[in-house]
């Protein structure tokens, strides 16, 4: 995979387009993590 | 206190005062040694290697770990949370005691202590980070101070003076926020400087954010660290209020910092792709990256989840010492472990025993202040004339 960088252009776009992945990723897992977290709190109601 | 004289009548010859004792009278070996002989005499410090345990351990590790104070103070007083005011003064105390200690520790390693005062006074390197880093410090010392005098103007008996601090709750808390924001991220900011020094899996631009944030985890995880330990050699000397609201706490802070475990994690790997060192977690230092995010950030994050969910707090107050742990394996990390990483192992830093035997000394000293303070002052009690929510 690194090899096939050789401008800035490149490597923004590489680091970039992964880490944009990422985070919808980490949006969706912390939703999940803060339903996990707090479903018993929402029975106790 | 009424059980004082109980207290005194018993053996000085406790398991407790002899190994400090015999800590106290090696720390002060030392501390003779070093200032009668020099950082050489001392320490394993050289060029390469010009901060050691001092920094890395005693400063970095010990400001983060003080971060109760603000956290507490910030939950109860700005964000209302009343549920947790019982927790106010052990986190104060702690983090006046800690940063005492920081500062106590920072006199050992500059070269010149005496010139200390000089970033206030002589030169004007106000674009220095270490400018911010020692201005905060000193005002937040500050700050702690006069936050936990309350409770020894309650114990001295000084009403008015008392009363007047206490209306300047709500200031003290706000400056308490400000300044740790500032100086937590910006130890992380020191190491921006050196970029081809810190290894690629641990140097990133968000390091100031990295700091902070686990500042905050460090803060919550030790309130409830060190409520456990208090209510373990301390119980005697908490009220009904204290004993009532120590599982409502660990609770609490225990779920506030399973969140904000997850939100560092992200932010974390979000760096590591930023950085675009993904190939660097094949080597020994991306295993021992991975440890550390592995087993101190995303395992007591889903701990801290579990133990909340299962209202197991046995679990939540293991897991806050296993966090602990993993702060303080976090910021030697940063300030020893990956920093100079591309040196020859001969010119890798490794402390010498009385560096280490100096770091042990100053926590048995802040242990010692903190029993004292703890068996004397209305801490983890309300005193009797003054209102309990104050």
């Amino acid at each position: 995979m690194e090899s096939t960088i050789h401008t800035l252009q490149e490597y923004m776009l590489h680091t970039e387009n992964i880490t944009y992945l990422l985070i919808v990723a980490a949006l969706i897992a912390i939703t999940f993590f803060y339903r996990f977290l707090t479903e018993r709190d929402d029975d106790e109601k | 206190m009424s059980d004082e004289a109980a207290t005194t009548g018993k053996s000085l010859l406790t398991p407790f005062n002899v190994i400090a004792g015999i800590i106290v009278i090696m720390g002060l070996f030392i501390t003779v040694m070093r200032f009668t002989r020099g950082l050489g005499a001392v320490t394993n410090l050289s060029d390469y290697n010009p901060w050691g345990i001092w920094i890395g351990f005693d400063l970095l590790v010990g400001v983060a770990l003080a971060a109760g104070g603000f956290v507490t103070s910030a939950a109860v007083y700005i964000f209302g949370m009343k549920k947790y005011h019982s927790a106010v003064r052990p986190a104060i105390l702690t983090g006046f005691l800690g940063y005492a200690m920081v500062v106590v520790a920072l006199n050992y390693d500059v070269g010149r202590p005496w010139r200390l005062p000089f970033p206030f006074i002589v030169q004007q390197g106000t674009t220095s980070l270490l400018f911010e880093v020692a201005a905060c410090v000193a005002l937040y010392l500050t700050v702690l101070f006069v936050e936990f005098s309350p409770a020894a103007l309650e114990w001295l008996g000084l009403k008015r003076a008392r009363n007047i601090i206490i209306r300047l709750t709500l200031l003290l808390t706000i400056f308490g926020v400000v300044l740790s924001t500032l100086h937590q991220s910006s130890l992380g900011a020191l190491f921006l400087i050196a970029p081809s020094k810190l290894h690629p899996l641990w140097y990133s631009p968000y390091l100031p954010v990295y700091f902070f944030v686990s500042s905050i985890i460090a803060g919550l995880s030790m309130v409830i660290f060190e409520s456990t330990l208090s209510h373990r050699y301390f119980k005697d000397k908490m009220d009904a209020a204290h004993l009532a609201e120590k599982d409502e706490v660990a609770l609490g802070f225990g779920k506030a910092a399973a969140l904000v475990l997850a939100g560092y994690f992200i932010v974390k790997l979000i760096g590591v792709s930023q950085g675009n060192g993904w190939h660097l977690l094949a080597t020994s230092y991306g295993a021992w990256f991975l440890l550390e995010m592995l087993g101190f950030v995303a395992l007591p994050c889903f701990l801290y989840a579990v133990g909340v969910r299962e209202k197991n707090l046995k679990l939540i107050k293991w897991t806050a010492a296993w966090t602990v742990l993993g702060i303080i394996v976090n910021r030697l990390n940063v300030g020893l472990i990956a920093f100079n990483w591309q040196l020859p192992s001969a010119e890798r830093y490794f402390p010498h025993w009385m560096e280490i035997g100096i770091s042990v000394f100053l926590v048995t000293v802040g242990l010692i202040a903190f029993r004292f303070i703890v068996t004397r002052m209305p801490i983890m009690y309300a005193h009797k004339d003054y209102d309990e929510t104050t």
